[in-house]
Formats: C-alpha cells, sequence, structure tokens
C-alpha cells in the first residue's frame, strides 16, 4: 500500500514539462545557494577585497574604469617595481579585469550606479552560480539521469576546494577562470559527441576567454590531446573527433595568441606542443581513414597503420631536436616542480617559498571535498562500465586532475569540478537503484525468465540481464535514509569549513575576546592608511614582496618589488636588503631611493604570517644570487636551529630584519621579561639599536612597522658615530672597539 | 678517457642521423593530408612510406602502384562534383601554405605575427574546409546524426569568419 502512494507521488513529477520547470527552479535554487554560502566574508567582516594578488586586480580594474580600455590595454605601471617599472598591460591576465569592467558598464547603462569594489567583491560568488549550471551540463552529457546533473551542480556550487578560491572579495583570477573550465570541457564533449563545428568554434572562443583569464588554461591545452590520443590509442578515432579536435585547435590557437602576455607561446613552449603533435597527427589519421575507405585492404591496412606509427615517432624525435637545439622553449620552472616536488626548492625558491605551491596533505583532500573524495572512485569505475568517449574524458581527466591536485596545493581547485562530477554520478545511481518505488509483477519474472532461456542458449551468459534488484522496502528506506544522512553531513561539513576557514579576509583579522565576543584587528589598514595620509605620493616603499600589491592597492604607494615575482634578481635584492647588516643594507637602500620599509611583526599578537617566520626565504633567494655574501647556515646556531632570543646567532641578531622587527620592544614589557609571543622566545635585555632608520609607525597591535630610511648626516658622518654621538655615547664607543683589539692582541 | 671519448661519439653520431631524417620529413607532413583529393602528389607520398621498409621492396612498389591506380580511379568514380571543387580548394590551400613555410624558412620569420596569422589563416581553413568536406560527405552520414549539410555549411561559415577575425586583429 505504501508503495502505491509512493507511487503516486512519483506521478506528480512525471510530466514532462512539470519536471523541465522543477528542474530549473531547483538549478536556481542551487545557484542562489551558491552564491549565499559565499557571503560569510562580507556578513563576519565588511565588503573588502581580500589577500594579495586581489588587490593588484582590484587596482588594476580602476584603473581600467577610469582610463578606458586602450589605456589600460597599454598600461606601464612606473609605480611598482621601483625603479624598473611594469609592462602591466602586456604581462596580466586580463580577463577578470575585463569581465568586472562589462558588468559595471553594464550596470550603468541600466542606471544601476554601483561601486566598482562591489562589483569586484561579489563577482566570484555570482560566477559560482554559473559555474553549478556548467556542472549540471556537464554531468548531463556523462549520463541519462537528470538527477547526476543536479548533484553535480549542488556539489560543485558548495564544495570547499572551489569555495576556497571564491569567498565574496577573494577577487582572483580562478574566480571566473573554473566556471571557464568546467564550461569549457562542456563544450568539447558537446562538440565530440555531434562532430559539429560550430560546437568546437565556441569550445575554442571559451577556450580563448578562459586563457585571457588565467595561466591555468594550460591544463586544457593539455587534457584535451591527452584525451584525444588516448582515444585514438583506444581506436576509438572517429570523424567526429577529427571535426570538433580541429576546429578547436586552430581556432582556440588563434584565440590564444591574441593576449599579449601569451603571444607566441603556444607555438614555442613545451606546453603546447602535445595539442599542436595531435593536431598534426589527427591531419595524417584522416588522410590514411579517407585511403582505407577508399581500398579495403587487409595488409595495406596494417602497412597504413605502421606508416602512421613511424610518422609519429619521427615527429616525436623531431620535437625532441628541435627543444635541445633551442628553437622551442624547454617547460618552464612551474611544469618542472609538477613533476619532480623536490625541483622548485633547489633551483627556484621563489616558486616554492609560495605556500600554496607546496605539495598537498592528505587531509586536505577530506577537508575540501569531505564525502565527494570516497564516491569519487565509484564514479569513475562507473564511467569504466559504460565508456563512450566522454566517459573516457572523465578517467583521463580524474587521473591527471588527482595527480596535479597531489603535487600542488593549489591545484586541488582544477580536480574539484571532475570529483563533482564523478561523485554526482555515483551518488545518483546509488539513489536511482534505491528509489525505485516499483516492484516487479509475477509476468515480469515469468518474462524475464523466457528471456533468459532464450539467451542462454544463443549467447554469452553474461549478456543475459536476469531481473535481479532491490524490493524490500526496508532495505530501500535504510538505504536511502543512509546516502540522506551523509548528503547533509557533506552539506553541513561544507558551511562549517567555510565560515570558518575560507571566509578570512587575511586584511583584517579577527580574534575572540575573553567574554566571546569577536574582536577585529585592523592593523594593516590602519598602517596603510597612515602611509597613506603622511607620506609623499611617491615615497617608495621597502617590503617583502607579499606585501607589494597592497601597498600599491590600499596606500597607493610605489614599492619595489611585489607579488607579480617576474624579477628574481630585484627581489633577491630586497632579500639581501633585510638580511643584511645596516652598513650593507644602507647603500642598497639609498641606490633604491627607499624611503621608508615596512616590516610584519607577530611577536607581540602571536601572528604566525609575520616577516620573521618568512626571513629564511629572503636569506635563501638573496643567497641564490649573493651566495658569497649572504649564508642560509650563518643564520642558524651551531646546533642547526632558527633561533630569535640571546642564543640567536650575531648574523641573525644584525640582520636589517631582526632589529627592526624588535626595536624597542622590550620597552613595553619589564626589563628582562620581553617575551616574542609568536616563538614563545625571551628576547634579551637589551633590544637592537638602529642608526641608519627611525621609527616612523608601529600600528596598535605591532602588527606593522614603518622605519623611514635616515638621510645622509649633515656633518658627513657615517650613522652609527651619528647615533653614539646623539646617545652621548661617544666615550663607551671608543672604549668598546678598544676591548676587542686587545683581546686580539693578547 | 678513451671509453668516455668513445661513448661520446656513439652519442653524437646518431643526433645527425635523426636530424637528417627529420629535416628530410619535416616537409612532409603537409603533404600527405592534401594529397588525398590530388592524384597528382600522390607518387611523392607513396616514395616517402616505402622508406621505411626497404626489406620487402619489389612486392611492395608493386602494391604501391595497385594502390595508387586504385586510389584514382576509386577517386575519379565515386567524388561528387561539389566535393571536388572542395579538393582544388584545400589543394590550393596546401599550396599556399607550403609557400608560406618556404618563405619563412628562406627569407626569415620577421614579422612572426604576420606570418603565423597568415599560416595560420591557410591552416585554419584548410581544416575547416576538411571538416566541410567530412561532413557533407553521404558514407560518414551515419557518424553525424545532427548534422545536415546545411547546418554544415552554416558552421563552416561561421567558424571562418571567427578564424578570419582573429587572423585580422593577430596581423599587426
Amino acid at each position: 500500500m505504501s508503495a502505491e502512494t509512493l507511487q503516486v507521488l512519483a506521478d506528480v513529477g512525471k510530466g514532462k514539462s512539470t519536471r523541465g520547470v522543477l528542474r530549473v527552479i531547483i538549478l536556481a535554487l542551487i545557484a542562489g545557494a551558491s552564491i549565499a554560502s559565499r557571503l560569510f566574508s562580507v556578513i563576519r567582516f565588511e565588503s573588502i577585497i581580500h589577500e594579495f594578488d586581489p588587490w593588484f586586480n582590484f587596482r588594476a580594474t580602476k584603473y581600467l574604469v577610469a582610463n578606458g580600455f586602450y589605456n589600460f590595454w597599454d598600461w606601464f605601471d612606473d609605480r611598482t617595481w621601483h625603479p624598473l617599472g611594469r609592462v602591466t598591460g602586456g604581462t596580466l591576465y586580463p580577463g577578470l579585469m575585463v569581465t568586472s569592467g562589462a558588468i559595471w558598464h553594464a550596470l550603468r547603462a541600466l542606471t544601476i550606479p554601483v561601486d566598482i569594489r562591489n562589483v569586484c567583491v561579489l563577482l566570484a560568488p555570482a560566477f559560482s552560480g554559473l559555474t553549478a549550471v556548467a556542472a549540471y551540463l556537464l554531468t548531463n552529457e556523462m549520463t541519462t539521469y537528470n538527477s547526476a546533473g543536479l548533484l553535480a551542480a549542488l556539489f560543485m556550487g558548495i564544495a570547499p576546494g572551489y569555495i576556497s578560491r571564491s569567498v565574496a572579495g577573494s577577487y582572483d583570477n580562478e574566480a571566473i577562470a573554473i566556471f571557464l573550465l568546467v564550461f569549457t570541457f562542456y563544450l568539447w564533449i558537446k562538440a565530440l559527441k555531434q562532430g559539429s563545428m560550430l560546437w568546437g568554434a565556441l569550445c575554442a572562443l571559451f577556450y580563448g576567454y578562459m586563457v585571457a583569464s588565467w595561466g591555468g588554461y594550460a591544463f586544457i591545452t593539455c587534457l584535451l590531446p591527452l584525451h584525444a590520443f588516448v582515444l585514438i590509442l583506444m581506436g576509438r578515432y572517429s570523424t567526429r573527433l577529427y571535426v570538433s579536435y580541429t576546429t578547436w585547435y586552430a581556432l582556440g590557437t588563434l584565440a590564444s595568441m591574441q593576449i599579449p602576455f601569451v603571444g607566441f607561446l603556444p607555438v614555442k613552449t613545451s606546453e603546447h606542443m602535445p595539442a599542436l603533435g595531435i593536431f598534426g597527427f589527427l591531419q595524417l589519421l584522416a588522410f590514411l581513414d579517407y585511403v582505407r575507405s577508399a581500398i579495403p585492404s587487409r595488409q595495406f591496412q596494417t602497412f597504413l597503420w605502421l606508416f602512421a606509427g613511424g610518422i609519429f615517432v619521427m615527429s616525436l624525435a623531431a620535437l625532441v631536436v628541435a627543444t635541445s637545439a633551442g628553437v622551442i622553449a624547454p617547460w618552464s620552472g612551474r611544469f618542472y616542480s609538477l613533476w619532480d616536488t623536490g625541483y622548485a626548492k633547489i633551483h627556484i625558491p621563489i616558486i616554492a617559498s609560495v605556500s600554496e605551491h607546496q605539495p598537498t596533505a592528505w587531509p586536505a583532500f577530506f577537508f575540501d571535498l569531505n564525502l565527494l573524495i570516497f564516491v569519487f572512485p565509484v564514479g569513475v569505475y562507473l564511467c569504466f562500465q559504460e565508456l563512450a568517449d566522454e566517459h573516457v574524458f572523465i578517467i583521463v581527466y580524474a587521473v591527471f586532475g588527482s595527480y596535479f591536485a597531489g603535487v600542488m596545493v593549489r591545484l586541488m581547485l582544477t580536480l574539484t569540478p571532475v570529483v563533482c562530477v564523478a561523485g554526482a554520478i555515483a551518488i545518483s545511481t546509488i539513489l536511482n537503484n534505491y528509489l525505485v518505488a516499483k516492484t516487479p509483477t509475477e509476468e515480469d519474472q515469468q518474462a524475464a525468465e523466457a528471456a533468459e532461456k532464450k539467451g542462454s542458449k544463443s549467447g554469452l551468459k553474461s549478456a543475459t540481464k536476469p531481473v535481479v534488484g532491490i524490493y524490500g522496502l526496508w532495505s530501500k528506506s535504510l538505504m536511502v535514509a543512509g546516502m540522506a544522512v551523509y548528503l547533509l553531513i557533506f552539506v553541513m561539513h561544507c558551511t562549517w569549513v567555510t565560515s570558518n576557514a575560507y571566509s578570512s579576509p587575511s586584511v583584517v583579522l579577527a580574534s575572540r575576546m575573553p567574554d566571546g565576543s569577536q574582536h577585529i584587528i585592523d592593523d594593516y589598514r590602519e598602517a596603510y592608511q597612515w602611509l597613506r595620509q603622511n607620506t609623499k605620493e611617491d615615497a617608495k616603499i621597502m617590503s617583502w614582496w607579499d606585501y607589494g600589491y597592497q601597498i600599491g592597492g590600499m596606500a597607493d604607494r610605489p614599492t619595489l618589488v611585489d607579488n607579480n615575482t617576474w624579477n628574481n634578481t630585484h627581489i633577491a635584492t630586497v632579500g639581501k636588503a633585510m638580511s643584511s647588516r645596516e652598513e650593507v643594507s644602507y647603500p642598497i637602500m639609498r641606490q633604491h631611493e627607499v624611503d621608508y620599509v615596512l616590516v610584519v611583526f607577530g611577536g607581540l599578537l602571536g601572528y604566525s604570517g609575520d616577516d620573521i617566520n618568512k626571513f629564511l626565504w629572503m636569506v635563501r633567494i638573496a643567497e641564490g644570487i649573493w651566495p658569497d655574501e649572504v649564508s642560509e647556515r650563518a643564520f642558524f646556531t651551531p646546533r642547526g636551529e632558527y633561533r630569535v632570543d640571546g642564543e640567536a646567532t650575531e648574523t641573525m641578531k644584525n640582520s636589517l630584519m631582526y632589529k627592526m622587527s624588535y626595536y624597542n620592544f622590550n620597552n613595553l614589557f619589564p626589563p628582562g621579561q620581553a617575551v616574542d609571543r609568536m616563538r614563545q622566545a625571551r628576547l634579551p635585555e637589551v633590544g637592537p639599536s638602529l642608526s641608519t632608520l627611525e621609527e616612523a609607525f608601529t600600528s596598535e597591535n605591532w602588527i606593522i612597522r614603518i622605519y623611514k630610511v635616515k638621510d645622509l648626516d649633515n656633518v658627513g658622518r657615517d650613522h652609527i658615530s651619528a647615533t653614539a654621538f646623539e646617545k652621548g655615547l661617544k666615550k663607551k664607543k671608543t672604549t668598546k672597539k678598544r676591548g676587542p683589539r686587545v683581546l686580539r692582541v693578547d | 678517457m678513451a671509453p668516455k671519448r668513445n661513448n661520446a661519439n656513439r652519442g653524437a653520431s646518431p643526433n645527425p642521423k635523426t636530424a637528417t631524417t627529420t629535416s628530410a620529413t619535416v616537409p612532409l607532413p603537409p603533404n600527405p593530408p592534401p594529397s588525398a583529393p590530388i592524384p597528382g602528389s600522390r607518387p611523392s607520398s607513396s616514395h616517402s612510406a616505402a622508406h621505411p621498409k626497404t626489406s620487402a621492396s619489389a612486392p611492395v612498389s608493386q602494391t604501391w602502384d595497385k594502390v595508387v591506380s586504385n586510389l584514382t580511379s576509386h577517386y575519379q568514380k565515386s567524388t561528387p562534383q561539389r566535393t571536388k571543387l572542395l579538393d582544388a580548394f584545400m589543394a590550393f590551400l596546401v599550396l599556399v601554405g607550403v609557400l608560406q613555410f618556404v618563405y619563412c624558412v628562406v627569407a626569415g620569420n620577421y614579422p612572426f605575427n604576420a606570418f603565423l596569422s597568415g599560416f595560420g589563416a591557410t591552416v585554419g581553413q584548410f581544416v575547416l574546409t576538411a571538416s566541410l568536406r567530412i561532413q557533407t560527405t553521404e558514407a560518414n552520414k551515419n557518424d553525424f546524426p545532427a548534422v545536415s549539410p546545411e547546418r554544415a555549411f552554416a558552421d563552416y561559415v561561421v567558424c571562418s569568419l571567427i578564424l578570419h577575425f582573429f587572423c585580422v586583429n593577430f596581423i599587426n
């Protein structure tokens, strides 16, 4: 009886149009949910741009809106990388800025006056809604169950692996790139299935948009040829593959070359060669295919395939020769670090120093994907069962995505879509098997048995399909309830992760007061505001490169280095200035016309992302350029410890960074009680003294400290003696100097 | 010292060989696809293909003769007039492409933008025309249930427009 009521309930949603409407409503709700779950940061904090890179994107967008497209395209920025400047228009991916600029203009045309900042803050959540829809479309190409598409959309909307880069305010390239990635894949599958030039061209256009938006476009450039190659190896070459692939490649490559930053790369670097190789190989195959259709001779066919294989091997050899001869640039450093995870640390410390380039720790997979990481292999297995062209794509993507996500934390982002799709296929298959309300009648069973008898006579046993299924209401409801609980836990986990881990702007820090109320620590903006109001407009600020974009964006002052990191030597210069003695640093700072030096110090508050913790990277990068003058070993105690207390090495104590961080710090405490709360170290009683810099500003919680570089002394003394004179220490100084001399003589 | 030098020699000696073979085959890849329609260029491709299998040269050359004659007769018999028109266009594109490539090799690639967009235009147009040819061939109809010949031509026009827009924009 209960089965009948279920049947009635199911019949309500049977009509085709009702289902269509329901689907649209559900999709809209999913898009709404994915937008809403990304707004934690705006509600908890405020509508603000997050972190580091987004500040540059924001600044560039403001420039675009203020000066128009052509000025933006030719933008030479003399306020960064002083004194070099940066050809910003030619060295960025303009997709993001142009998108938000276009949205801003569209809204203005609709007479909705919106601040460009709010467009930028809310761009990522808006595009996440579109990503959910794209995941729905992609999954629908894989299976006949519509529920799989809807589940995939839901997973894509709230999976933390994607939310981590797309909360409101995280205005980064990935914000729109993941949507473009998924949508390009959808168009590719569509083009491949239909063998249509139009879909291939659309795929190429969105590929071009993707190239304009994110450096990760190389993932598509490598994945699509790989898919084609695997299909060819499986003997699945078809004219549809030829049409879709060649259309995509011919148009997509030209589209990608329109971006000045990409330029000639598609014909000159190894990353793009697989796509070109498969393109050529397909031409050959198409020709052979034509000949084969013209002359059916078995011997001739094998001969031809040998010929094709020979050509393939020879062109590979040609590629190797061309690479070694230098016609084609070899793989770039970032790509090497994908194969050999230790490569970057040895050869390119600047890449290894970025935390998001580190290998992934295994809990991160569970943290970012939760339930999905368990059902992901099931979904891939189900793809093996059907194994049409599009399922091969999911399998190839799954293998490569998993590998890359294991190598680099940041590439979890490219794995998430395929995990969502495969997971949705698995879960919808389970639900579809258990949610069937129908039980087979006697007649059905008899018919099936008859069919089985027939089948066993004629064909293979595995080809017949006996009536097997789960018909007990108990087992059904138990299983469905179990799945529902899992899905609910998934939603709760996602919400929890989003609100706790991924919604902090990191420009504004939150802490809890003893009574549980929230306390906002706003040192960054306090300091940048101070710079904006109290320094000359062209005062050059030296800081470690992490803060370059923020200084440019919030304080609007020229910086020496920033997060673009295009010039390793310049960064190493800053690293050298920070890690050397004052006498060495001062000429460097004078040469670069530095007016202020900014350091981040977490010792008072216990803030872990400060400069002392990053200091070893500065040393390493500087050592890479000046191995004679900077040595990493000298910063460790003889026992190999990195210490900041009284036991610290002389090199450490005399380095500019150490002095700037702890200058005057012990005045906050009773004598001899100064403690660095971050590193739990008791500091020496006498703090460091500075002679070439003077303290200009220290923020409320001492997170940011700004020092002014002193001008040359009026009387022509060096700064050390001048400071000593002012302190009235001249006599002591001389005796001090005499002391060691006497010792040496003895 | 001596064995090392020997090794180096051994390592070096295959290199020139591969270089010469590849340099011989580099102009080839553009060749085979075009020769689909044109009987004239067939001998050249057959010659190159016979190269790897030198052991069974006598029967192979015989079969190759047969193959070539079969192919030409098959082509002339079973290809509709419109498709032949497309083939002629493709042959022309291949000719232009080869000319461009030869010019680039001989006279240098100085305005690289211009060369790339010109070469891209010919290659892209060739590929699109080949796609159109495939889609309009009767024998391939089962492969393209969603694409009628009219739709194929409309797609072709749209794709060509996109292609030439990009080329013109890139030419500088």
